[in-house]
């Protein structure tokens, strides 16, 4: 387990290199620079700002000093919002979206789960269609559409939440559910084939044979192998969560990290972009290994080595 | 295996119940209908929807409108603006004189102004600030607005190391003379943009050198203002809260007593927050929204004239548009007045000439005209009779649905005025900003918002070699003109050179004017003492709620 583990948290390394090398190089390819702006800037003024950033520096040398600056934990200072680092920016703005990213996936865990399971028990009748029905409706709509629609019925209409903001708990419920939705809806179709497939298989007609009572089998033998797909998804689904908050965040004025992770590209704010790029893909490593190993302890078959 | 399961749904839910508790608590909803409640309980707290995060709260290195907002309720300058005019009135200065020349301002400072920790705004604060705003190591990118004052540039630039040299000077603490290199009548206008605010020396040397960028001086707690509030809290991409400075010399008339400034940078958001009661003002309006509110509930949407133009530029070392011809002809085919009524909407006025009506008292007297015969002729002369032998070229936007709009209306009354092809191509804003500055395109779209109430703020956009002049025009003449208007105080033959000068821009068009910008906002009935102005200034001083 332990050496499972070390074996992947090295082949990161490599990952992350190369990661953050690609995205240096594009960055830097791209026209406009961080303090191009309608009006320009005396050349001497950019000269100087230049240096202060030490963008005079040969690129070589500027992108030596970031890893050497990023492996002691400083990801310097952010180009556009001056005042603050990007470690504060991070610090301030990273627990935000991973608090949303939480509450979006448990909630589309519950609700897929559910559904998934209702459905799968009773295959092509009406339990089955609705809530399949239901998720696909969810896959298909993306997030941009049912955002504002959920605003308009349940903060503009009836009130019951407010339209923007990220102070109280129910300030929560509407940006989890919008961000979730999608995935729940997946969630739901991969758990219903998933229990589909395992309970058709021997082992669960024996079961049944033996008189173990119907909840027994599906909580007990059913669920532990029609959840791997599940499990499996949970993997690209935390990718999709982080990358896809900006639209959730912006909908919802909640101050996160997805804003930046994209706005940084569209500023050029360089030091900004490397850090956040850096920081998704080591989160993105860090779940998808998560994920791995949850399943092989689900799934005997599966040897971590 | 069954161990390992439970233990992760076992750490799983302990971690969730805090999330979901310890979100702080959330200040009551001022306004729960977005109509307000009259009535003297009315909290006097205001709710702004100011765009974008700040990029920083030090008025020397920032430069846009969202910052402006911000610290001009923390700083004030020598002079203030009247809330509906925008006229100086007395700030920090109490009184001031003018030298007959109009070159020297002799300032007083009111005996009784205070930095937020008690110290006194005394004249030497005032020298420092203006230090610290032209060092070369500062790199400040307005350092411009200040050449206007004796060597100014020079020692931005470094010509002059020794700042006693520049044109300021406290005489004593409470008087500063301010020289000018030329009589600047836009002057005491100027004084209220940021980059001419005060800043308390000793918290900057505090928090690191004179001309260090970005030092933590500006955070909650360490800042120290001279404005009619006092920074409270900074919540990145969330908001800012400021207070009311019970120290400020006026604090007497001071209604509010904290100003919240969030941080919505999507449109259709803030819209959303305002219709549900948390804004009082928004810093725009959704573009799609604009009719919904002209007709249901117009007393909301306050449109009001901005002093900024809508317009194209031509590289004019690009064929065919290195012909005045062509250039006029394309002017001249282009209707105005239904780009107005038809795409924008809101209320924008057609542009027939660069400097917006009535900027400072001016008015051009040339104008650009809507006569598609004599474009067609223009355009015959030029060499291509009813379009034939056209080369075409490409015009060129920043991606936005707006832009995109307008291009493909001009792009159809091009093509059926003139009978000539244009193919439309849009980049994202950097590498727009990057092609018109490497000259990389034939026509752009542009636009300019005046930095203070004057037809110089313009007009000298375009002189030869002009920082911000991507048209690669130059005339002699021109240059001439602008260069007479700067070196007189006397307002009519300042306005006379700026006459011929625009008259030369509009017959030679390096530029084609297309529309006078609005400023767009939401507006909750009960606020009080906010005005529409030119420049979307808000003196909060005189706002309050109802």
């Amino acid at each position: 387990m332990l050496r499972f583990i070390r074996s992947r948290l090295l082949e990161a390394i490599p990952v992350l290199f190369i990661i953050a090398t690609l995205t240096f190089v594009m960055i830097r390819l791209a026209p406009g620079g961080p303090f191009s702006d309608e009006r320009n800037v005396s050349p001497a003024t950019l000269a100087k700002l230049e240096a202060h950033y030490h963008l005079d520096q040969p690129l070589p040398v500027q992108y030596l000093t970031w890893w050497r600056k990023t492996l002691t934990g400083d990801l310097g200072p952010s180009m556009r919002y001056g005042a603050h680092s990007v470690n504060e920016i991070i610090g301030h703005t990273l627990p935000v979206s991973l608090e949303l990213g939480i509450l979006a996936i448990t909630f589309a865990l519950v609700i897929g789960l559910g559904a998934g399971i209702v459905a799968g028990l009773k295959p092509n009748t009406v339990t089955d269609y609705a809530p399949m029905s239901l998720a696909m409706i969810g896959i298909c709509i993306p997030t941009f559409v049912i955002g504002p629609l959920l605003l308009l019925l349940f903060a503009l209409r009836w009130q019951i939440f407010s339209v923007s903001g990220w102070d109280t708990a129910t300030d929560r419920i509407l940006p989890a559910v919008t961000l979730g939705a999608p995935y729940g809806a997946y969630i739901a179709r991969l758990t219903r084939a998933g229990m589909l497939e395992v309970l058709n298989q021997d082992f669960i007609r024996t079961a049944r044979a033996k008189g173990v009572s119907e909840f027994r089998v599906i909580y007990k033998h059913a669920l532990k192998g029609g959840l791997l797909p599940v499990i499996a998804f949970l993997g690209p689904a935390t990718a999709g969560l982080l990358s896809g908050s900006f639209v959730v965040e912006e909908i919802f004025d909640i101050p996160g990290l997805g804003q930046h992770f994209v706005n940084a590209a569209f500023n050029r704010d360089y030091t900004m972009i490397m850090g956040t790029v850096l920081l998704y893909a080591v989160m993105i490593v860090v779940f998808n290994l998560l994920v791995d190993i949850v399943q092989a302890a689900l799934n005997p078959r599966l040897r971590l080595e | 295996m069954k161990q390992r399961f439970l233990s992760i749904r076992q750490y799983l839910l302990p971690a969730l119940i805090p999330l979901l508790l310890c979100s702080c608590g959330r200040e009551p909803v001022f306004l729960k209908s977005p109509a307000g409640q009259p009535g003297d309980g009315v909290p006097q707290i205001l709710h702004l929807g100011n765009g974008a995060e700040p990029k920083a709260l030090d008025p020397h290195v920032v430069t846009g409108v969202t910052e402006h907002n911000i610290i001009s309720a923390l700083l004030e300058g020598l002079v203030t603006e009247n809330p509906k005019t925008l006229e100086p009135q007395p700030g920090a200065a109490e009184s001031w004189t003018v030298s007959d020349d109009g070159t020297v301002y002799t300032f007083l400072l009111r005996s009784n102004g205070k930095w937020s920790n008690g110290d006194a705004v005394t004249a030497p604060d005032f020298v420092f600030s203006f230090e610290r705003m032209l060092s070369p190591g500062l790199s400040a990118e307005y350092a411009e607005m200040l050449f206007v004052m004796k060597n100014a540039a020079a020692f931005h630039e470094g010509r002059v190391t020794d700042f006693s040299q520049v044109g300021v000077r406290a005489v004593n603490d409470h008087t500063l003379e301010i020289t000018l290199n030329a009589g600047t009548p836009y002057f005491l206008s100027m004084l209220n943009h940021y980059s001419w605010y005060p800043v308390h020396p000793p918290t900057i040397l505090k928090h690191g050198k004179m001309d260090e960028r970005h030092t933590p001086w500006t955070r909650p707690g360490n800042y120290v203002g001279n404005g009619v509030f006092v920074l409270d809290t900074w919540e990145v991409n969330k908001e800012i809260v400021v207070k009311k400075n019970p120290l400020h010399w006026d604090a007497k008339i001071v209604r509010l007593e904290a100003i919240h400034f969030r941080a919505i940078e999507k449109a259709l958001t803030e819209e959303r927050a305002f219709r549900a009661g948390d804004l009082h003002v928004t810093s725009t309006v959704p573009l799609d929204k604009i009719e919904k509110y002209q007709q249901n509930s117009p007393e909301l949407l306050m449109v009001s004239p901005y002093i900024g133009t809508y317009y194209y530029l031509f590289n004019v070392e690009q064929p065919p548009l290195d012909d005045g011809r062509v250039r006029k002809a394309l002017s001249m085919s282009i209707d105005r007045a239904a780009i107005c009524t038809h795409v924008l909407k809101a209320g924008q006025l057609p542009a027939y000439h660069f400097v917006p009506p009535d900027t400072g008292g001016y008015t051009s007297q040339a104008r650009v005209t809507y006569d598609i015969a004599a474009a067609k002729k223009l355009l015959a002369a030029a060499g291509y009779p009813d379009g034939k032998g056209f080369p075409g070229f490409e015009l060129l936007y920043n991606t936005n649905e707006s832009h995109r709009k307008i291009a493909e209306v001009i792009q159809q009354m091009w093509q059926k005025n003139l009978n000539i092809n244009v193919v439309l191509k849009n980049q994202e804003w950097k590498v727009y900003l990057d092609s018109t500055q490497q000259g990389d395109f034939q026509v752009a779209r542009a636009g300019w918002i005046g930095d203070y109430v004057d037809p110089n703020t313009f007009l000298d956009l375009w002189i030869t070699g002009g920082g911000n002049n991507r048209t690669r025009w130059s005339n002699g003449d021109y240059d001439n003109f602008i260069a007479s208007a700067a070196s007189t105080s006397d307002a009519a033959v300042r306005f006379e050179a700026f006459q011929k000068a625009e008259t030369i821009l509009l017959d030679e068009l390096p530029i084609m004017p297309i529309y006078l910008y609005v400023s767009l906002s939401l507006i909750q009935p009960g606020v009080r003492g906010w005005y529409p102005t030119l420049l979307d200034h808000h003196p909060y001083k005189y706002v309050y709620l109802e």
